[in-house]
């Protein structure tokens, strides 16, 4: 943990710049990252300038000194699911890997301000799942469990408890009565944008080149190893490629020529008129398919689940909308009186054990880092650490080594689909 | 909203009738199989952006499976077929060339296999 690479070229952020930039109206900004031409070449190419691709740009440089590294996006900067999620941080996860890999990213993310010198706005505010059915009760009390063998604080929560916690709440049904909670209080949000900002500012202050508004169009294969990437702007040739896509990864991958264990599909969020604070939690009712927090702005944020088909359109079903809503409003009466101001949707990768990929492939410079589904926004800093590895090393370190591509073929899964419910 | 015509009761249902079932004409390898090809066909799939073949079920009507042509970037249907079809019909295949001239099938046609043979 060295003295932040962002000082050298952008300026360092601190109370003493902006106190200075005050005195001269603020003229001395620079810009928070780069926009160079490619170069004919890098050691390191990632496809993908989300928050995984940008993570994991980040990490290299700063794990591994590998900085000569390029960050190649077809649209803009964390303008796909990193843009487009309900920045829900937590890792109570059920499966050892899984609790592992998102643990690591929460106590990531807990310093990541610090860290990138940028401020995330990371709020562990607290989050509960909600148990609403029996099945659910019994799910949520054996991940406590878990969590506790895994050394990741979470708690069981009584209705009542969750009544005092968040007095907005009906927790008597009559169809979903609440009975009870999984709850971890270092879990929370962060700023979405910032996550994608921070590291892509660390990243341009390492001399990384992130290239925006350049699509890959073909990936040049010769003898079981990439060579180089067809581009938007030319030909960029390559010793390691890592495809960090998440929606867009079974494109890629059949422009590399193999397949992938993956389904794109449309999942949104909406979020209402600006309310008075009434919410300090981030809630999860993974029976009704559901979950809210309260923006900084007063915003009630709220997620459901993805539709059932693929999707490319980053749009989604309406009648899904109405489902999540209708599912909500049982639980949460003052919902019923809010206008939904925004609506939008995004394109998740879903594996059919609900876990991420972070694998070699059947191209031996080329890795992959997707499979994050509904969930990849929280997993961020650590999925980025572990890709990191995976790229500098030719192999998975200890977070990645059970998310590899080999598991479908051996049936050993990291079932989360079942254990995490529907919602992420 | 998403509406397809269910090709075994003629009712054009909306999206809410439907429940989708993901990729149709999966060729299924069991027990004796190479590992690799039954992994194929339990995970990996096309996943492609622009023409899938997928199926539905009817499900809040007559209960039917059918396969459905779609394209996933713009949500259009081609023609909605019979299930028990080994391949896309001409009829989809001309219904997708006439919006797409640059699709090309990725499977070949073979006699002894025709939809005819199996449905009727």
């Amino acid at each position: 943990m060295s003295s932040n690479p962002a000082s050298s070229s952008t300026g360092r952020y601190s109370v003493f710049a902006i106190a200075r930039e005050a005195m001269r109206l603020h003229s001395g900004w620079k810009r928070a990252w780069t926009s160079p031409e490619p170069r004919k070449k890098y050691q390191v190419v990632i496809v993908g300038a989300g928050g995984h691709g940008l993570a994991t740009a980040y990490y290299l440089g700063k794990n591994f000194g590998i900085t000569d590294v390029a960050i190649i996006e077809k649209g803009w900067l964390g303008g796909g699911n990193t843009g487009r999620n309900t920045t829900i941080i937590r890792s109570n996860y059920l499966q050892d890997p899984s609790a592992a890999i998102y643990d690591k990213a929460l106590k990531l993310y807990e310093n990541l301000s610090q860290d990138l010198n940028y401020n995330v706005m990371f709020s562990p505010r607290g989050l509960l799942m909600l148990a609403q059915t029996e099945h659910e009760v019994r799910g949520y009390k054996r991940t406590v469990y878990a969590n506790q063998l895994q050394d990741v604080a979470t708690e069981w929560v009584t209705p009542e408890r969750i009544k005092q916690m968040l007095p907005i709440i009906n927790i008597d049904g009559p169809r979903y009565p609440v009975l009870g909670g999984l709850y971890q209080e270092r879990g929370g949000t962060a700023r979405h944008d910032a996550v994608a900002w921070g590291y892509a500012r660390a990243c341009s202050a390492m001399g990384m080149h992130i290239i925006q508004n350049c699509e890959v169009t073909g990936i040049e294969t010769g003898a079981g190893q990439v060579k180089a990437v067809n581009t938007g702007k030319g030909r960029i040739e390559c010793d390691k490629l890592a495809l960090v896509v998440a929606g867009h990864s079974s494109v890629m991958a059949e422009k590399a020529g193999f397949r992938l264990p993956i389904e794109s599909m449309a999942l949104q969020a909406l979020v209402s008129e600006p309310v008075k604070p009434s919410c300090d939690l981030v809630i999860m009712a993974n029976t009704v398919h559901g979950y809210l927090s309260q923006s900084d702005k007063g915003e009630m944020v709220i997620g459901g689940g993805t539709d059932g088909f693929n999707n490319y359109s980053q749009r989604g079903s309406w009648q899904h909308i109405e489902e999540t809503i209708r599912a909500l409003i049982e639980t949460f009466p003052m919902l019923s009186r809010l206008k939904m101001l925004r609506q939008w949707g995004g394109i998740v990768d879903m594996t059919g054990d609900r876990s991420p990929i972070l694998s070699t492939t059947p191209v031996g410079n080329i890795f992959v880092n997707c499979g994050w589904g509904t969930g990849g926004f929280k997993a961020i800093p650590g999925s980025g650490w572990a890709m990191a590895e995976l790229v500098a090393k030719g192999q998975p370190g200890p977070l990645a080594a059970e998310f590899g591509l080999d598991r479908f073929k051996e049936g050993r899964f990291i079932d989360e689909s079942v254990a995490a419910g529907v919602a992420h | 909203m998403l509406t397809l015509t269910c090709p075994c009761c003629g009712i054009t249902a909306e999206e809410t009738e439907l429940h989708p079932g993901g990729e149709a004409h999966l060729k299924r390898f069991g027990p004796g199989s190479s590992d690799g090809d039954f992994e194929a066909y339990l995970f990996a799939r096309k996943n492609p952006k622009g023409v899938h073949f997928e199926r539905w079920r009817h499900a809040y009507g007559c209960g039917k499976w059918f396969l459905a042509a779609r394209d996933t970037v713009t949500l259009e249907v081609f023609g909605t077929y019979k299930a028990q079809n080994p391949h896309p019909t001409p009829e989809i295949v001309a219904s997708i060339r006439a919006k797409r001239p640059d699709w090309q099938p990725d499977w070949t046609e073979t006699k002894t296999s025709s939809a005819e043979s199996l449905t009727e």
